[in-house]
Order: C-alpha cells, then sequence, then structure tokens
C-alpha cells in the first residue's frame, strides 16, 4: 500500500495546507511537525509561484509574503531534506506548472523523491494535459493528485480512471478560500466517482468551521484546510505555531468524530 | 497532447473548473465559424459599425525622407474605438450572444481592449466587468471613466505587480467562478485554445485586406510587414494571411523598455524562456524558479510577460523575426510619424514604426514595406508629454 492511502486507512483524513516559507521556511518546518503532532493524516505544502490564478486572496498573499522573504524552490527541498526524518506522514506539494517545468521536470522529481514528497497537486494542469507530467512522476514513484470540480459533470468517470493517491473534490466554484457555505452536492460527486474508482475523495475549498469539515468528510474520506489555517499564519506570524496546534487538534477531532 | 498546438506551444492549461466552459466555447465557435448567418452579421458590424475595410496609406513623405522602400501604413487606428482591437471583440461578444451568454468580462492593460469590448457590450446588451492593474487604473484614468461611460463595471486589481498579468489573473478567477451566464472576452492571440485561435481568426481581417489592398495597388506582395507584439493580436492579424508567402518578411516589434540588457523591459523574445503560463505553453519573462518576471514599457499595451503561441512557433520556425525598440526610439518614431504624417501614432504601433525608419534606408526604392498602424495615439499624448518633462495630466 502506498503511503497516501495508509493516510485514509480505516479513517477519515484531515489535510492541512500551508504555503511553504510563509512567514519563514524555518516556520514553515516547525508548522509540519507541529500539524503531524497535533494529528494532521497528510499534508500539502504550496511552493509559492508569482500568480497563483486558482488561489483566493488568502493564499495569493501568503504566496507574495514567500517569494518577498527569498524562498525558492531549492530552499524548499533543502528545509524538507532535513525535516523529512521526523515528518512521517504522508507530503504532497501543491504548485503551478510553471516552477516544475523551468526548474527541469526530471530535476523537481528527482529532488521530490529524495525528499520522499508522494504526491503533487498542479491546479493548472487539467486531465487533457497530464502527458506533460505523467511518465517522470511515474518514473519517481509520484502521484499526480487530480481536482474534480464542481463543474466536471461528465468529465468525472475519466479523471477518475485515470486517478492516483487521492481525488481532490473541490467544493465551489471559483478559488480557494473560506466560504460561509457550501452549496456543491457532494454526496452526488463522491457518488459519480465511486462508479469508477475506490480512490479516496478529499473534500477542500472553502473549508473552514469544525462543522464544515464534519459534513463534508461524513460524505467522503476526508476535508482539506488551506485558507482558514494560512490566515492564522499570516496574522500570528512567528507565534502561530500555538494557534495552529489548537486549530488542527480540533479540526481533526471533528473529522473523526464523522467516523461512529 | 491536447488540442490546440503550434509546434510544442499552445495547449489547455487551465484548472479543471474551466474545462468544461472552454469546451462549450471550443464548439460554439466551431458550430458559428461555419455558420454564414454569424458570417454576414459579424461583416456588416465590422464595416458599417466599426468602418472597414481599414485604409491602406501610401507614407509618401517618409518615403521620400528615408530614401529607401516604399512605406505603407495599414490604419487600424481609423477603426471605431481607435485600434485593431475592436475586430476582435465584436466577434467575440457575438458569439457570446448567440452562445446565450448575458454577461462578458475582460482583462486590459492600457484599457483599449477594455474600451473595446465595453461598446462591443453596450451595442449587444450585454452586462461588463472589466479587470485593470490598479497601477494601470491611475495611469489610464481617462480609459477607466470612457469604460464606466459605456456603461461597464471596472474592477482595479490590487494583486501582484498590479498590471496586465495580473489583470489576466483576476479575470480567469472571476471567469471560474461564474461562467454559467458569463465569457471571458480575451484580448490577444494568448491564452487557453480555443483563444489564441478565435482572437487571430478575428484579427486576420488585418493581413487579408493589406494583401488585397497592396496587390491592387502595386500588383505585388510586400517584402516586409512590421508590426508591434505585446501578447501578439494586431501582428498575427497582420501576418497570417502572408505565412505561406515566404518571401514576405514578418517582423514583429517588441518593447526593449530602457533597454533589454536592464531589468525594465518586456522583451519576451529577446530575453525569455519557455513556460507554461495563462493557459498556453509559450515564451516567457521568468526566473531560474519559473516566477513571471515584472515587466516594463512605457507602452502599458505591450508591458506582458509573454507572448502568443503562434508567436513562438513562428519564431521557431524562422518564419517571423522578433526585434526590440526601445522606449526613446518609440517615442521618437511617436514624434516622426506626427510631424512628417499628420498621423500620431499609438505608442504600440510607434514601436513598428521605429523599427521601419531602421530598415527602410537599407532596402531598395522599388520594395514595398507595410507597417501595421494598430492604434491611434490621442490616449498617449499626456503620457508623451511627461516623457519629455512637460506635466500635463489628462
Amino acid at each position: 500500500m502506498n503511503k497516501i492511502a495508509e493516510a485514509f486507512q480505516n479513517k477519515k483524513a484531515f489535510i492541512p495546507f500551508i504555503t511553504a516559507g510563509d512567514p519563514s521556511l524555518e516556520m514553515t518546518e516547525q508548522l509540519l511537525y507541529t500539524m503531524q503532532k497535533a494529528g494532521a493524516d497528510l499534508i500539502e505544502i504550496g511552493i509559492p509561484f508569482s500568480d497563483p490564478v486558482a488561489e483566493g486572496v488568502v493564499i495569493q498573499e501568503a504566496n507574495e509574503r514567500a517569494l518577498k522573504q527569498g524562498c525558492t524552490t531549492d530552499k524548499i527541498f533543502d528545509m524538507l531534506s532535513r525535516a523529512r526524518e521526523r515528518v512521517t506522514v504522508p507530503l504532497v506539494f501543491l504548485t503551478y506548472l510553471n516552477p516544475i517545468y523551468t526548474y527541469g521536470k526530471e530535476r523537481f522529481m528527482q529532488k521530490c523523491a529524495e525528499c520522499k514528497i508522494d504526491g503533487l497537486i498542479v491546479p493548472d494542469m487539467p486531465y487533457e494535459e497530464r502527458e506533460e507530467l505523467q511518465d517522470v512522476c511515474k518514473k519517481y514513484d509520484i502521484k499526480i493528485i487530480s481536482l474534480i470540480a464542481p463543474t466536471s459533470k461528465e468529465r468525472i468517470a475519466m479523471i477518475a480512471s485515470k486517478a492516483e493517491g487521492y481525488l481532490y473534490c473541490v467544493s465551489s466554484l471559483g478559488v480557494t478560500g473560506i466560504r460561509k457555505e457550501i452549496k456543491t452536492d457532494i454526496a452526488d460527486m463522491v457518488a459519480h466517482i465511486r462508479e469508477t474508482t475506490d480512490i479516496p475523495c478529499a473534500v477542500g475549498f472553502g473549508i473552514a468551521s469544525t462543522e464544515q469539515a464534519k459534513e463534508m468528510a461524513a460524505l467522503s474520506d476526508g476535508a482539506i484546510v488551506g485558507s482558514a489555517i494560512v490566515k492564522l499564519i499570516g496574522e500570528y506570524k512567528e507565534n502561530a505555531l500555538a494557534p495552529v496546534e489548537d486549530y488542527v487538534r480540533m479540526m481533526k477531532q471533528a473529522v473523526q468524530d464523522t467516523e461512529e | 497532447m491536447s488540442k490546440g498546438r503550434y509546434g510544442i506551444y499552445g495547449g489547455q492549461y487551465i484548472p479543471e473548473t474551466l474545462m468544461n466552459a472552454i469546451h462549450e466555447l471550443e464548439d460554439a465557435y466551431e458550430t458559428y465559424s461555419k455558420d454564414p448567418s454569424f458570417a454576414a452579421e459579424l461583416e456588416d458590424l465590422l464595416k458599417n459599425y466599426a468602418g472597414r475595410p481599414s485604409m491602406l496609406y501610401f507614407a509618401k513623405k517618409m518615403t521620400e525622407d528615408l530614401g529607401g522602400a516604399k512605406i505603407y501604413l495599414k490604419r487600424e487606428d481609423l477603426n471605431h474605438t481607435g485600434a485593431h482591437k475592436i475586430n476582435n471583440v465584436l466577434g467575440q461578444v457575438l458569439l457570446a450572444k448567440k452562445m446565450g451568454k448575458t454577461r462578458v468580462i475582460a482583462e486590459t492593460g492600457a484599457g483599449q481592449h477594455g474600451v473595446a469590448t465595453a461598446t462591443a457590450a453596450a451595442l449587444m446588451g450585454m452586462e461588463c466587468e472589466i479587470f485593470m492593474g490598479k497601477e494601470d487604473t491611475d495611469r489610464q484614468a481617462l480609459n477607466v471613466y470612457r469604460m464606466e461611460l459605456l456603461g461597464a463595471k471596472v474592477h482595479a486589481v490590487t494583486s501582484g505587480t498590479q498590471t496586465l498579468k495580473d489583470a489576466v489573473n483576476e479575470t480567469m478567477r472571476e471567469w471560474a467562478s461564474r461562467m454559467e451566464d458569463t465569457l471571458y472576452v480575451l484580448g490577444s492571440v494568448m491564452g487557453p485554445h480555443p483563444f489564441p485561435m478565435i482572437v487571430r481568426d478575428f484579427q486576420k481581417v488585418i493581413g487579408k485586406e493589406i494583401k488585397e489592398q497592396l496587390l491592387e495597388r502595386e500588383g505585388r506582395l510586400p517584402d516586409a510587414v512590421i508590426a508591434c507584439v505585446g501578447g501578439g493580436s494586431n501582428a498575427m492579424g497582420a501576418f497570417f494571411e502572408f505565412i505561406p508567402d515566404k518571401e514576405v518578411r514578418l517582423i514583429g516589434c517588441e518593447a526593449a523598455g530602457l533597454g533589454v540588457d536592464t531589468d525594465k523591459h518586456a522583451a519576451t523574445m529577446t530575453k525569455g524562456s519557455t513556460g507554461i503560463f495563462h493557459g498556453m505553453k509559450s515564451i516567457f519573462c521568468q526566473d531560474e524558479y519559473g516566477q513571471i518576471a515584472p515587466v516594463y514599457s512605457i507602452s502599458a499595451g505591450l508591458d506582458y510577460p509573454g507572448i502568443g503561441p503562434e508567436h513562438a512557433a513562428l519564431a521557431d520556425e524562422k518564419r517571423a523575426q522578433y526585434v526590440p525598440v526601445t522606449d526613446s526610439e518609440a517615442v521618437e518614431a511617436f514624434e516622426y510619424l506626427s510631424r512628417t504624417e499628420g498621423i500620431i501614432p499609438a505608442i504600440e504601433s510607434a514601436h513598428a514604426v521605429a523599427y521601419a525608419k531602421k530598415l527602410a534606408p537599407s532596402m531598395e526604392k522599388d520594395q514595398i514595406i507595410v507597417v501595421n498602424l494598430s492604434g491611434r495615439g490621442d490616449k498617449d499624448v499626456a503620457a508623451i508629454a511627461r516623457y519629455r518633462g512637460v506635466n500635463i495630466y489628462e
């Protein structure tokens, strides 16, 4: 069984997201330890990009902060090669195609393998462009995590047929960010996916409250939370460890509560 | 490999959320581009509303002054709204209407594409929202008011560098949140397929007319066609008809700003490298980690860190060449054409005029250069005055 599957084994997964280098790579390293301790089952790490078109304001600003303080792809790999000894949960990168392409696809995946990165989410690589990374990801055994959107409809079967790791179910139209209400019929989306694959489905975009996490995890295999955590980091900066730990623990509990 | 490829370039690198919207546009274009009644409706708009065909003017004084090749100017500046942009928006907004959309959104840099889109939306009774970098809304306050006058809502984009590329990001984000009733009307031959193809198809009327008009006047093809390039829509429009005519040189002039050896330029072809951004694989100004570089040009319309994928392919195939033109060369050409021919060109188009000035004297007197005068320069007068140290504001 691959490491990602273990994260969903006999439990609902709570998946936090943070942007690497926000407010500093030292803090990112500490946040990884903290979130693991607080119960994160898998962690998504954003490699900052100058133009993150799928992100809302909160994560856009985190990207800008990280780049401004000099965070680079190489520095992220350096930090992870250190941190990986202590971080045992699966790690998944989220970034855009250009940072990967320009770094060199082969070189990028090789470094990912060295840091034991388990998967990759690339929001601007739809099913039709998978060929861009498919072979090189396979070579280094890095799972491509595909996204399914509220607009995917008849595309679901096609995307699900090639799914690896887990499927990222996008809860809402638009970009990432905290939402008061999630209107998409997630149960229907997951049922559609289940016609094709048994791969775990985690729901992301817009989740911030324990109620939302509970509800989404009940309908799927886990909840992904980005903006709410990145917002805490933006507010508390160097002092974010304690509030993030409390938040992750609370959210993990909420997700677990759905298991009974 | 996905659709919409030009050599290795092009493609559809967009979030999953937008894929069905893009396919809907592809299908609609496939249908309407073959529909004679759509073509007739668009032709009527181009003729009676936009004022096509635009004139091909022999610049006699400029030709005599430079003492080389004969210079013709394709007068896209005389179109309604003062630039070539109207050709594309009439097509796309008409398409949006046929698709049953009631709202169009668009990015704009200097405001020309925004003004054109707002114009077409007013004409066809569509709701219209324009995304424009905050810095550009300050620099081009007059165009903001113009768009509002035409009934559009203008959003000042405060993310990133607050210029054209950020306006594109924000329009993409808006489209991803609302596509049911909304079409993104993209302003250049860039973005995900089918936009580079659609915009090129709606702009290729420029080259088609150049060919017909020149054959009638001179009985021959030009030796060179010169156009300025940001994303590359007016250049692609002027070049496309001539691609099979190998003897016609195609020259794109990109913005070198303060010089290609400074960090203040937008010279994508001269200084950029292959990347994937804004839905397409193409050439971009970027750093070693693939972060898109902030670009600069005196011309807000050329101030873009990428170029359309078909241009990148034409460069690879060596079918077209791309040359850098600095701010100072462009300003000098702006003033030169004003004095010599009584035509004030857009500062964007002045980049093409500047290169024609360099090239013409090295050519024979029986040779012919066509410069695509993509827009008029009224919008630039205050900025050029400021460049020359005269403090006037619109």
